[in-house]
C-alpha cells in the first residue's frame, strides 16, 4: 500500500473508533456515552495499535476501571482491535468537557447538569459559609426554588437536591 | 501459608517527598472510612466515603507514581522482585510502618473507642473528625495549589485533579467546623476541646528538614514551611466565622512525617494489610 493509502487506512480506523466509542455508556450515568463525558481524550493509530487515551473523572472513581475494560471491549468486538488504552491525568478533567446535547440528556434523564465552571478568583480565596450554592433549577419541573440535602450523592461526580415545589428529589452532576 | 517479605525501600529525598502526601491521604482515607455504616446522619456517612474514596485515588496515584522512583534497599528485596516490579499496591500493604511518612495527625484514632480520653467512650467525637478533615483538606489545597507547578509532570498532573477534591472537601469539612463551633453550647464546647486535640500534631505539617530542601532545589515541589501562610489563612477566616480559639502553639512536634509514628498507627497498618500479607497477590 502507498503511504497515502496506509493514512487514509489509520484514518478510516480512526472514524469508526470514534464512531464506537459513541455508543459506549458511561457505567453510573447510562444516559451518557464516554465522549459526551469528555473522558476519551484522544484516539490514535501507531502500526499495528488503536491508542485510546482516557482521563479519569475523579481521582477514586470506582468506574475508571469499568469503563477501560467497555471501551476495549467494544473496540474489540467492532475489530479495530488491538487496542492499547492509556490514562492521562493531565490536563485535569473538567465538567465543562460534558458538552451541549449531553447536559441536556441529563436534564431528561432527571440530573441537574453542572454550571459552567469559572476558576474565578473568588472559588480559589476560599469563604467559610459560601459553600451552600446557588438553587438550581429542577430537571422535573423547571422551579428553581430548590434546596441541596447533600454534598455527596451515589458517586463522586455527584450530589442531592430536591425540589420544593414538586417535592422530587434529584441528583446534581457536581461542577469541577 | 507463604511468609510475604517487607518491601524495605531506600528512602531517598525524592521518594519521601512522594510518600508524604501519598502516606498522609492513604491513612486518613483509612481512618474516614471507618466511618462507613456509622455516620452520625446518612448524608454525613455518605460525605465521609466519598472523600476517603478521592483520597483512596489520590494516595493510588501518588504511589503509583513514587513506586517508579523506588529503589529497595539492600538484599531486603527477594529475588525476582526488581524495582521495576514495583507496583502502588506492593507501597501501600507491603511497607512496614517505619516507612511510612504520613503526618502522625492523619493516625490519630476517630472513631473507635479509646481515641481520647475525653471523648465519650461509645468512641469518638464526630468534632474530630470534622476537624481533622478540614485542617488537613486545607493543607492539601495549600500543597497541591503550589505543587501543579512542579518539575515533575506526573506530580503536576496529580495536583491538578487532587485541588479539584480538597477544595470541595475543605468547603464541606470547613461548613461543619462552622455549624458546630457556632452552634449550640455543647456542639461549641466540643469542637473547641477536638481543636485542643488536634491543634499540637499541625506543627508538622510545616515542618522543614532536608527532604523539603531537596524538593524545592529540584523544582519538585513547595517545602512544608512555604504553605503555612496560605493554611493559616483558612484556618483563620474559618475559625473566626466558627467562634473558636486557635489554641496557643507548643514546642511539640510530631514525627509521623520521618517515619516515627505513635501506637496508632500499627494498628490501622494490621487492619488495612492483612489480606494482602495473608494472601499474597490477592485479587478481587
Amino acid at each position: 500500500m502507498s503511504t497515502e493509502a496506509l493514512a487514509d487506512t489509520a484514518q478510516a480506523r480512526i472514524d469508526a473508533a470514534w464512531q464506537v466509542l459513541h455508543g459506549v455508556l458511561d457505567p453510573e450515568v447510562p444516559v451518557l456515552s464516554v465522549c459526551d463525558l469528555g473522558i476519551v481524550r484522544g484516539v490514535a493509530v501507531d502500526g499495528e495499535l488503536l491508542h485510546v487515551t482516557l482521563t479519569p473523572t475523579y481521582s477514586g472513581c470506582p468506574a475508571t476501571e469499568v469503563i477501560e475494560s467497555s471501551v476495549r471491549d467494544a473496540l474489540q468486538a467492532a475489530g479495530l482491535g488491538p487496542v492499547r488504552i492509556v490514562q492521562q491525568r493531565a490536563p485535569a478533567w473538567t465538567s465543562d468537557w460534558i458538552s451541549a446535547e449531553a447536559r441536556e440528556k441529563l436534564r431528561a434523564y432527571g440530573i441537574a447538569p453542572p454550571c459552567q465552571v469559572a476558576v474565578s478568583a473568588e472559588q480559589d480565596s476560599y469563604q467559610p459559609l459560601r459553600f451552600m450554592p446557588a438553587p438550581l433549577a429542577c430537571p422535573r419541573c423547571g422551579s428553581r426554588h430548590t434546596e441541596r440535602l447533600s454534598a455527596f450523592g451515589t458517586t463522586a461526580c455527584k450530589a442531592v437536591h430536591r425540589c420544593l415545589a414538586c417535592r422530587e428529589p434529584f441528583e446534581h452532576f457536581k461542577p469541577i | 501459608m507463604n511468609a510475604v517479605a517487607s518491601v524495605d525501600l531506600q528512602l531517598t529525598p525524592t521518594l519521601s517527598y512522594l510518600l508524604r502526601p501519598a502516606d498522609t491521604a492513604l491513612i486518613h482515607a483509612q481512618r474516614l472510612t471507618e466511618w462507613c455504616g456509622h455516620g452520625p446522619v446518612l448524608e454525613e456517612d455518605i460525605a465521609l466515603s466519598n472523600m476517603a474514596l478521592d483520597l483512596l485515588g489520590q494516595a493510588r496515584a501518588l504511589l503509583a507514581h513514587a513506586a517508579t522512583v523506588a529503589t529497595v534497599a539492600g538484599q531486603a528485596g527477594q529475588a525476582g522482585q526488581a524495582c521495576a516490579g514495583l507496583d502502588e499496591d506492593q507501597l501501600a500493604f507491603l511497607r512496614d510502618e517505619g516507612q511510612f511518612l504520613n503526618f502522625t495527625l492523619a493516625e490519630l484514632p476517630l472513631r473507635k473507642p479509646g481515641a481520647h480520653s475525653s471523648a465519650p467512650a461509645s468512641g469518638g467525637d464526630f468534632a474530630d473528625t470534622v476537624l481533622r478533615n478540614f485542617l488537613l483538606a486545607t493543607w492539601f489545597k495549600a500543597l497541591w495549589t503550589r505543587a501543579v507547578q512542579s518539575t515533575d509532570s506526573e506530580l503536576a498532573g496529580i495536583a491538578a485533579k487532587a485541588l479539584k477534591e480538597a477544595r470541595y472537601h475543605q468547603q464541606h469539612a470547613g461548613d461543619w467546623v462552622v455549624r458546630l463551633g457556632d452552634g449550640t453550647a455543647e456542639s461549641a464546647r466540643r469542637m473547641q476541646a477536638a481543636l485542643q486535640r488536634a491543634w499540637p500534631y499541625t506543627t508538622e505539617l510545616f515542618a522543614h528538614d532536608a527532604v523539603d530542601e531537596a524538593a524545592v532545589a529540584s523544582g519538585l515541589g513547595p517545602a512544608r514551611r512555604d504553605l503555612q501562610a496560605d493554611w493559616q489563612r483558612d484556618v483563620d477566616n474559618t475559625l473566626a466565622a466558627a467562634q473558636l480559639q486557635a489554641p496557643a502553639a507548643t514546642p511539640f512536634i510530631s514525627t509521623g512525617s520521618t517515619g516515627l509514628h505513635s501506637e496508632h498507627l500499627g494498628h490501622v497498618l494490621a487492619e488495612m494489610q492483612f489480606l494482602q500479607r495473608r494472601f499474597p497477590g490477592g485479587r478481587w
